[in-house]
């Protein structure tokens, strides 16, 4: 009995007697990449928050101060923030609304065939270019679009008209306002609220509805104190990825919306062209900070206690 | 008396499966009623018919007297034990007994006080602020009757209430059952596979076979009279004797079925080769070859015990032998 005697058979029998040795040698590598790249250049961005540029020569002063913050506090900087927050907030909303019955569906009805359907339905969007999504979008948002068509075919023109005349949310044509960047974050981000809240949901046994239905609870009653509450902890994972997505993104506005700007055109535009680093970095702080309140406030209420 | 629930002509189908086939049933106010049958063999889908988490194929399903097969669960006068329990895991105890009543909109403080009661009666009282997850099975059995009690149902659905449970704890809660349903006095339609749980809580058994109920009746009736050689043998383990067997001992062509306790060994009877023999405890089970039918015997404690291999003579008394319709 003399298998494996060789080299790699010892490592293998020295690994076995160590287990925590080969969990140690599992971890360095994504550990060292986390640790020194990841977590390395958000420090570094964070110490360069600290920083101050130098109004007349442009320069950056690396001297500590509060300054750049105080700069986001400006009403054009914070214009820029509190319609990136209220943005995100309304993309994770309407994507939680549409989300859910298209997870509760595949969760409880979608068997075999079906559930690959579904699966295919849910990620096929995310196998294609993001650009060659957004532009398909700014296709069916524009003037000459097919949803400009469809309404005129219609005869409903003057209600997107109406729409459109609306400040903030209105614009010339869809695709240059706002309401066109928010329907192409939530299309962009919907499966990432999808996915999480199916497999939330895939976790309620079918009996835990029925004996709230058997109690008397009608439909409307068995979603709000059952199914909902069951199902949070998927909501919350996917609104984090819908919130902190459009948070970051700078990409879709740029290409589909208003020329108003969103946090990551602000940190894209002052660290290129401005040569602002410091604020670029202040700015891109903001949602980290945010999401930091959002994680506490769910915890805080409770949202993975059943996880 | 009235009738409870009434089936009439109920069927089930998922696709070519009949779940449920063509079933009548009567059962009576505050009867202690039991479904028992093998997994699968509808007795679970009869109880789901019940509470109204399946529509029917076909058929007419009526409660105290109410046509119900168009009426959702939520607005039907029965609750449900589920198997899983089924117990809320994000509410406390308290607020899982008091859940029916919530959505009845009663106040909190009313409905936590009831809570606090139906725990009382199950013998949980003081349990009320813990989680589903920190009790035993056992505990959270007694949290589910007391959820489903509280709404003060006409009759009470069990499915295999007791499946989870261990050997004591069930027999101790099968005893408790029992009380319960004598002091409420309403009806419990009990579902379980287990053939010695419903002969010793039921008043009246159905036992299922392949969607079709094969014979109700009341636990004596079943065990002693099986109208089939399937509730002969599902029921009380009986011994099936083929109808060549019992021609030749009554002249009538048709199934006989004898109890493996009123099998004795005799000086003369029938031959038979020991297959097996094994140790119950109170009692030792002897497998049996009679002329190629296979047989059992319980044999007292104290009795002769033959070994396998040997061939033996038994017998049986004449009216211990039960003749089933031909």
């Amino acid at each position: 009995m003399n298998r494996n005697s060789g080299p790699l058979g010892r490592i293998s029998d020295a690994l076995w007697r160590k287990p925590s040795l080969l969990i140690f040698l599992l971890i360095l590598p994504p550990a060292l990449w986390l640790g020194i790249i990841y977590l390395g250049s958000l420090f570094a961005l964070l110490a360069q928050s600290f920083f101050s540029i130098d109004e007349f020569t442009g320069q950056i002063q690396y001297e500590w101060t509060l300054k750049t913050y105080g700069e986001l506090f400006r009403p054009s900087n914070f214009d820029i923030i509190i319609r990136t927050v209220v943005m995100a907030t309304a993309v994770t909303i309407g994507a939680a609304i549409i989300g859910f019955p298209v997870a509760y569906y595949a969760a409880r009805y979608a068997r075999g065939k079906w559930k690959a359907v579904f699966y295919l339905g849910i990620m096929m969007p995310l196998w294609s270019s993001y650009l060659v999504k957004v532009y398909a979008w700014k296709l069916i948002l524009a003037k000459e679009g097919i949803l400009n068509w469809l309404f005129e075919t219609l005869h409903l023109s003057w209600l997107l008209e109406a729409y459109l005349s609306i400040p903030i949310i209105g614009g010339n044509s869809l695709s240059v306002s706002a309401t066109g960047t928010f329907l192409v974050f939530l299309y962009v981000w919907l499966p990432f609220m999808i996915l999480p809240i199916q497999a939330s949901l895939e976790r309620v046994p079918v009996s835990m509805l029925e004996a709230s239905g058997d109690l008397g609870a009608r439909p409307s009653q068995t979603f709000r104190h059952v199914l909902l509450p069951l199902a949070l902890p998927g909501v919350i994972a996917g609104s984090i990825f819908t919130f902190s997505l459009t948070l970051g993104d700078y990409i879709i506005p740029q290409i589909v919306g208003s020329s108003r700007r969103f946090i990551g055109q602000a940190v894209y535009a002052f660290q290129g062209t401005a040569g602002n680093i410091p604020l670029a970095a202040a700015f891109a702080v903001v949602p980290i900070l945010l999401m930091a309140v959002y994680l506490w406030i769910a915890k805080r209420k409770g949202a993975f206690d059943a996880l | 008396m009235t009738s409870a629930i009434r089936f009439s002509g109920v069927s089930r189908h998922f696709g070519d499966v009949k779940a449920v086939d063509g079933v009548d049933l009567d059962i009576a106010e505050g009867e202690f009623f039991a479904m028992l049958g093998p997994s699968g063999s509808g007795k679970t889908t009869c109880l789901r018919l019940i509470a109204g988490f399946e529509r029917p194929t076909s058929g007419t399903i009526e409660i105290f007297g109410k046509v119900v097969q168009d009426t959702p669960p939520y607005k039907r006068d029965v609750n449900t034990v589920f198997q899983d329990y089924a117990l809320f895991p994000h509410l406390n105890v308290r607020d899982n007994v008091a859940y029916g009543l919530m959505i009845a909109g009663l106040a909190k403080k009313n409905r936590h006080k009831s809570a606090d009661d139906a725990l009382e009666i199950v013998a949980l009282g003081g349990y009320g602020d813990r989680k589903p997850s920190e009790l035993s099975g056992g505990q959270r059995q007694r949290v589910a009757l007391a959820r489903a009690l509280i709404n003060q149902p006409k009759a009470l659905l069990l499915d295999e209430p007791l499946g989870a449970l261990d050997l004591k704890l069930r027999e101790q809660m099968q005893e408790e059952l029992k009380v319960l349903q004598r002091n409420l006095g309403i009806t419990f339609v009990f579902v379980t596979h287990d053939q010695s749980e419903a002969l010793s809580m039921a008043d009246r058994v159905a036992v299922f076979d392949a969607g079709k109920i094969i014979q109700v009746g009341t636990p004596e009736a079943i065990y002693y009279r099986p109208e089939r050689p399937f509730v002969a043998d599902f029921v009380g383990s009986s011994n099936v004797l083929p109808p060549e067997f019992v021609a030749k001992l009554t002249g009538t062509m048709a199934y006989g079925a004898v109890r493996p306790e009123a099998v004795y060994l005799a000086d003369h009877g029938h031959s038979a080769c020991v297959k097996t023999v094994s140790f119950l405890g109170t009692a030792t089970r002897v497998s049996l070859d009679v002329a190629g039918t296979p047989m059992t015997m319980l044999l007292p404690k104290g009795a002769l015990i033959p070994k396998s291999g040997e061939t033996v003579l038994i017998d049986w008394a004449a009216h211990d032998l039960h003749v089933m319709h031909p």
